[in-house]
């Protein structure tokens, strides 16, 4: 117990050596807190109150109100949770399947490398967005892991051949040798030689994946396909956007705050992964 | 045996390209057709509902989706490849009787237009930005662009679409946003004339300015690292050493060459030219191939919902074939090894 909180204390000093980085790594935190926590911080009340439409900021409503009154605070701390679950479990299953396909088309090799190749080529090759549009009008995505698990089915390609590429060159490495000739077992060969090797470059994809998944999750509920709660961040941008913030100025609050509640989760987890760069990379860590 | 060797790489690409639209070409067909609550059985369920007696359901849902229900599976497939391969899309179910390739034909141009004319600005923009920011790297020039490559490109691209909207247009009112919205003013046909040129030019700026801030970001980041590294080549110090003058060594030497792997990523970016986004089209409600293919979803319309996925499959098919191409001839040492 005390070991883990001494390399805690010790990542944190690493990752506050870039500066950028760090603060990257605070407002993902931040957003983190915002999206799980916040819920519990203020009940939630979607009623419309008609005598408070647009208010603009005020004491009552810090963040002002939506086109039926209602506070746009309180959408915001509901409306994190599905947006950043999706993100996070779309990200996890994308590493799942990059890195079992691409440790197994490396280690394999011959038929199965060949399949796994080819099947990683032909979804590299077609345009995601679109791909998702025709999906979203085909299945009826219900649920955000359903989402979720689409978001990863089509976005392992380029991922899993990175993973394949490097694990193929890790596997000729002397210490992987050594340990290989030591006869030490193969999950021991994965485990302790080549995967931690790999860690800073999945840790950031890890990141990347996430901002897409954001990218594309709020995309598709713009163009009206994903049905999803109404005060999730993405509906809050839709709903925003088609109820006026064209023509009324007042309206405009409305449309503000959740996109600048994306734009900041989208740049906090871009800047945070110059951070997990150095705590996984021993080499960058000694020269910056 | 060199030409063997040729011919086997570019053969093995081509091969690879014509598999992948087939495989998709399979997959959407299938979906369509097999899916539970597939389109197709919601047509028919919806034609029965309607009091159309079963078998002339069948017969409208067969000319609709170019199906004949009444054949075996395989070759009702068969003869959806067939039509395929003729350019036949079927029809619009939405727009009766109207043929999907021509409606294909109506948005197709906006998007390429908007989007060629981006790409454009923005490899040409990105590659100026990057040589500068490798020659004065370090700098504070360096800095404050790399600072702004990276944040642009963080930020999704609707979003910036709609922040100009609303801050340019709503705010500051530079633009009436009812008027620039569409593709054309009211009344305004497709001609040669400079009226016809400004209509058009007024109405792609807002989609051609995102497309421009959202993309130049990654061409500057890569044009500078490339350049970076070109500058470290030996022939350089040669160069440098034969007395070349820096602005030559920088024109001729260094810029040509790193300019290079650019051009495989510019082929490959052609190939999404033609997807546009259905995203900023329909922020700008721009009448572009993205646009229709959101309409075509909303509105269930099949048949024109296939046929555009499939042509933006191609296209990025095609580039992609050509980008590898393009990779063989500049780089011998790729197109000698095999895979």
């Amino acid at each position: 117990m005390k070991n883990i909180l001494i390399s805690l204390k010790d990542s944190l000093k690493i990752m506050m050596r870039n500066k950028v980085g760090f603060i990257g790594f605070l407002g993902t935190i931040f957003f983190l807190l915002l999206a799980f926590v916040g819920p519990y911080l203020m009940p939630l009340n979607m009623k419309a109150d008609l005598n408070s439409i647009y208010t603009g900021p005020t004491i009552g409503h810090p963040l002002g109100t939506d086109y039926q009154g209602r506070d746009i605070l309180m959408q915001i701390l509901h409306g994190g949770r599905e947006v950043i679950y999706v993100a996070l479990m779309a990200a996890l299953l994308t590493i799942l399947i990059a890195a079992t396909f691409g440790a197994l088309a490396a280690v394999a090799g011959g038929l199965i490398d060949t399949v796994l190749n080819g099947l990683a080529e032909i979804i590299i090759t077609i345009p995601h967005f679109p791909l998702l549009l025709v999906l979203a009008s085909l299945i009826k995505f219900k649920s955000p892991t359903g989402l979720a698990v689409i978001l990863a089915a089509i976005g392992w390609g380029g991922l899993m051949r990175s993973i394949r590429a490097q694990v193929l060159s890790l596997k000729e490495r002397d210490y992987v040798e050594a340990a290989r000739v030591l006869g030490l077992p193969i999950s021991h060969i994965i485990f302790r030689e080549i995967l931690p090797n790999m860690l800073s470059y999945i840790s950031v994809q890890f990141i990347l994946s996430m901002t897409s998944a954001i990218y594309a999750q709020v995309g598709l509920i713009f163009l009206g396909v994903v049905p999803m709660e109404q005060h999730n961040w993405g509906v809050m941008i839709t709903l925003a956007w088609n109820q006026g913030a064209l023509f009324n100025s007042r309206a405009q609050w409305y449309l503000l705050v959740p996109i600048t509640i994306i734009v900041l989760l989208q740049l906090s987890l871009i800047t945070m992964t110059r951070s997990m760069e150095e705590l996984f990379n021993p080499r960058l860590r000694r020269g910056g | 045996m060199l030409k063997k060797i040729l011919s086997n790489y570019f053969f093995i690409r081509l091969v690879k390209a014509l598999v992948t639209i087939f495989v998709v070409a399979t997959f959407t067909f299938f979906l369509i057709r097999l899916m539970p609550g597939n389109p197709l059985d919601i047509f028919i369920a919806t034609q029965l509902a309607q009091g159309v007696p079963l078998q002339e359901a069948q017969e409208r849902a067969a000319s609709l989706f170019h199906i004949d229900l009444s054949r075996p599976m395989m070759l009702q497939y068969l003869d959806y490849l067939k039509n395929l391969a003729r350019g036949d899309f079927g029809v619009s179910i939405i727009s009766t009787n109207t043929p999907v390739s021509k409606i294909i034909l109506r948005f197709l141009p906006w998007t390429l237009f908007v989007v060629t004319v981006s790409l454009f600005i923005s490899f040409i923009g990105g590659i100026l930005l990057g040589v500068v920011m490798a020659l004065y790297r370090n700098s504070w020039i360096d800095q404050i662009l790399s600072f702004l490559a990276s944040i642009i490109s963080s930020i999704p691209n609707y979003v910036i679409a709609m922040l100009i909207v609303v801050y340019f247009g709503v705010k500051l009112k530079w633009f009436n946003i009812a008027e620039i919205r569409g593709s054309l003013s009211p009344g305004v046909k497709p001609e040669f004339s400079l009226y016809f040129l400004k209509d058009a030019f007024y109405h792609a700026m807002l989609p051609i300015i995102v497309y421009v801030l959202t993309t130049i970001g990654s061409w500057m980041l890569v044009m500078k690292s490339s350049t970076i590294s070109t500058l470290g080549e030996d022939y350089v110090e040669v160069a440098k050493a034969r007395g070349i003058k820096e602005s030559r060594i920088m024109t001729s030497y260094v810029a040509r060459n790193a300019i290079l792997p650019l051009f495989v990523s510019l082929a490959i970016s052609i190939g999404f030219v033609v997807g546009g986004s259905p995203l900023i089209e329909s922020i700008f409600v721009y009448q572009g191939i993205g646009l229709k293919l959101s309409d075509a979803i909303t509105t269930r319309d099949y048949p024109v919902m296939q046929a555009i996925f499939l042509i933006i499959t191609a296209s990025v098919v095609v580039a992609n074939f050509l980008a590898d191409l393009l990779l063989g001839v500049l780089d011998p040492r790729i197109r000698t090894s095999r895979n």
